[in-house]
């Protein structure tokens, strides 16, 4: 069986007294889209940090196409791309500019011309990066996390804060990657993110890998169950939408007592019948099929995004 | 020019200075005077580049612009370098564009020792860049950078002989100005403006400097940090005294000897009293 082109064993990383990493491990085969699925302070930068050598681990392995990212140096840069949580680059610098002066700083790189036209930058390549939207600027940090070529690309949280056009616009790119067959590692906390894009997903949660699959098998785990999420007039007591037929998991999220229910329509009569019981009233009902949040809710206890 | 603080600091603060120094003190029959404000201009346009430095590589760190570029396989020591010779690049016009205003404006024909002055120019800029790379890579944030650069160029300006002759002052302040890299740069661009000195008589000067250089460098390339939330090391500040033994070598040396200050006086002399027909120097 051929070597995983990223292998992480039990990494361990501290900042202070904050425990930010806990033992993770995982390994990624070459061309698969992997994704690190976590809420905020989960780990998943810190971890896609170490491998592409920003930050040394206090304990633990982490090897990038065989290559110790911390001690090979330059020859390991040669082969990797990174678009970074926040990247930043000097205002004045035209577009054009940014992707000629990173070109330059590998041995083999793309034609800067064609990724222009690739990521749609053409009629920007004379604009200054300050002049660009957000989601220009996420363009050109993914040209430039693949002006090398690279084999294996991190894009940590490359959607995030970008309203969902322009998330559609780097979804395609990162399919167009997955077509090529590149090896990508993708941290996110949008769920639709992990499920369309990645073949492999880590649930990542305080510093640990709570769970480990492609999402259909993760999603496995609430299969035939529906989450059901209520909102109510005044709060239930003594946990009566738990004991409801067909509910296996009752929790409550910011005013909204969410059920996972495996007979939906049993739980739903019930339901009604109890809060007219208790002349309590329904202000909203949403229902949704399983999805790697439940999976998250079940393991955890919490929403991703809590 | 796409930068304002850049076109503001670097071209009109010095043109603002040469046309202020020349109004002030090269009107009528003191038009001699011109090469030596020269001299100072351009001592002033090269020390810049000690504040340009600093204040672009904190700005880049803060900002995180140095993350993206550690992810590249380039170092710290090449991408200090070349920001040293970028620096170069933007000092050079901007010296020739003095040296124009110097020639068209104030109807100068001769500018001295076109060699030395380049080379002075070239090894200084360097110089006071890598000093700056060194203030950026001990402080912490904009704030404290500022503070501390602000202090080093109050004594860069006022102690070097740029701004006020060293003539002006008592003898222990010309000595005091014998440890500070500034007074080697100021001494030898006046030297080679006004006497033609060639590069082997300013050769001390570019010595200092040069050594200055290597130093300064490899000090700021030990202490460069590309993240922003790695914090300098107290003791990281002590490296700054490293980066000074070769004026503190100089000047030891200079203040042994005698021989640098009585040049300077008696440059001063000659041209005092070629310019005001004879008359002393201010009393020290």
């Amino acid at each position: 069986m051929a070597e995983p082109i990223i292998q992480v064993e039990n990494l361990y990383k501290n900042y202070g007294a904050v425990e930010a990493l806990r033992g993770v491990s995982f390994a990624v085969e070459e061309g698969e889209v992997f994704g690190l699925l976590g809420p905020n302070g989960a780990g998943k930068t810190t971890t896609v940090e170490i491998l592409e050598g920003l930050r040394t681990p206090d304990r633990g392995i982490a090897r990038v196409c065989g290559l110790d990212p911390e001690t090979t140096g330059e020859r390991f840069k040669e082969t990797i791309g990174a678009v970074l949580q926040s990247t930043a680059l000097p205002d004045k610098l035209r577009v054009k500019e940014a992707l000629d002066l990173f070109a330059n700083f590998y041995r083999r790189h793309a034609d800067t011309d064609q990724l222009l036209s690739r990521f749609q930058l053409d009629e920007k390549r004379d604009a200054f990066y300050s002049q660009l939207s957000g989601g220009q600027k996420q363009r050109l940090a993914l040209a430039m996390a693949l002006v090398n070529d690279p084999q294996v690309v991190f894009l940590d949280e490359p959607t995030a804060g970008l309203d969902p056009q322009v998330r559609r616009e780097i979804y395609d790119i990162i399919e167009e990657l997955k077509r090529g067959k590149k090896t990508v590692l993708i941290t996110t906390h949008y769920i639709e993110e992990a499920e369309r894009l990645c073949d492999r997903v880590a649930i990542v949660d305080q510093g640990r890998v709570i769970a480990l699959g492609t999402p259909r098998e993760l999603k496995q785990r609430s299969a035939g169950k529906t989450r059901i999420e209520v909102r109510l007039a005044r709060p239930v007591v003594n946990g009566t939408l738990g004991r409801l037929e067909g509910v296996s998991d009752c929790r409550e999220f910011d005013g909204a007592y969410v059920l996972h229910s495996s007979s939906t329509p049993q739980t739903i009569v019930a339901l009604v019948k109890q809060l007219e019981a208790e002349k309590n009233e329904l202000q909203s009902l949403e229902m949704f099929s399983p999805s790697l949040e439940d999976v998250f809710i079940e393991l955890t206890g919490r929403r991703l995004r809590e | 020019m796409r930068n304002r603080a850049f076109f503001f600091f670097s071209l009109l603060m010095p043109m603002l200075f040469l046309f202020g120094f020349v109004a002030l003190f090269a009107r009528g029959n003191n038009r001699q005077w011109i090469p030596y404000i020269l001299g100072s201009v351009m001592t002033m346009t090269v020390m810049g580049s000690f504040w340009g430095l600093s204040v672009q590589l904190v700005t880049f760190r803060e900002q995180g612009i140095l993350r993206r570029f550690r992810l590249a396989p380039v170092g710290a020591g090449p991408m200090l370098a070349s920001s040293i010779l970028s620096n170069y690049f933007l000092v050079m016009p901007v010296i020739v564009i003095e040296l124009l205003v110097c020639r068209f404006a104030f109807h100068v024909l001769s500018f001295g020792n076109l060699w030395a002055l380049f080379a002075l120019v070239t090894v200084g800029s360097a110089t006071f860049a890598s000093l700056g790379l060194i203030v950026a890579s001990v402080t912490n944030t904009m704030q404290e950078t500022q503070m501390i650069n602000n202090l080093i160029w109050m004594g860069f300006i006022f102690l070097s002989g740029a701004t006020v002759p060293l003539a002006f002052f008592p003898v222990w302040i010309q000595r005091v100005s014998l440890f500070i890299p500034a007074q080697y740069l100021a001494t030898g661009l006046q030297s080679a403006a006004t006497k033609f000195a060639t590069p082997y008589e300013v050769f001390e000067d570019i010595a200092a400097l040069g050594l200055g250089l290597v130093v300064a460098f490899e000090v700021s390339r030990q202490l460069f940090r590309w993240e922003p939330e790695a914090k300098a090391p107290r003791r990281a500040k002590l490296w700054v005294l490293a980066a000074l033994v070769p004026f503190l070598a100089f000047g030891s040396w200079e203040c042994i000897t005698g021989k640098r200050l009585n040049h300077v006086n008696q440059n001063f002399q000659t041209l005092t009293g070629r310019m005001l027909g004879g008359q002393s120097p201010p009393a020290r």
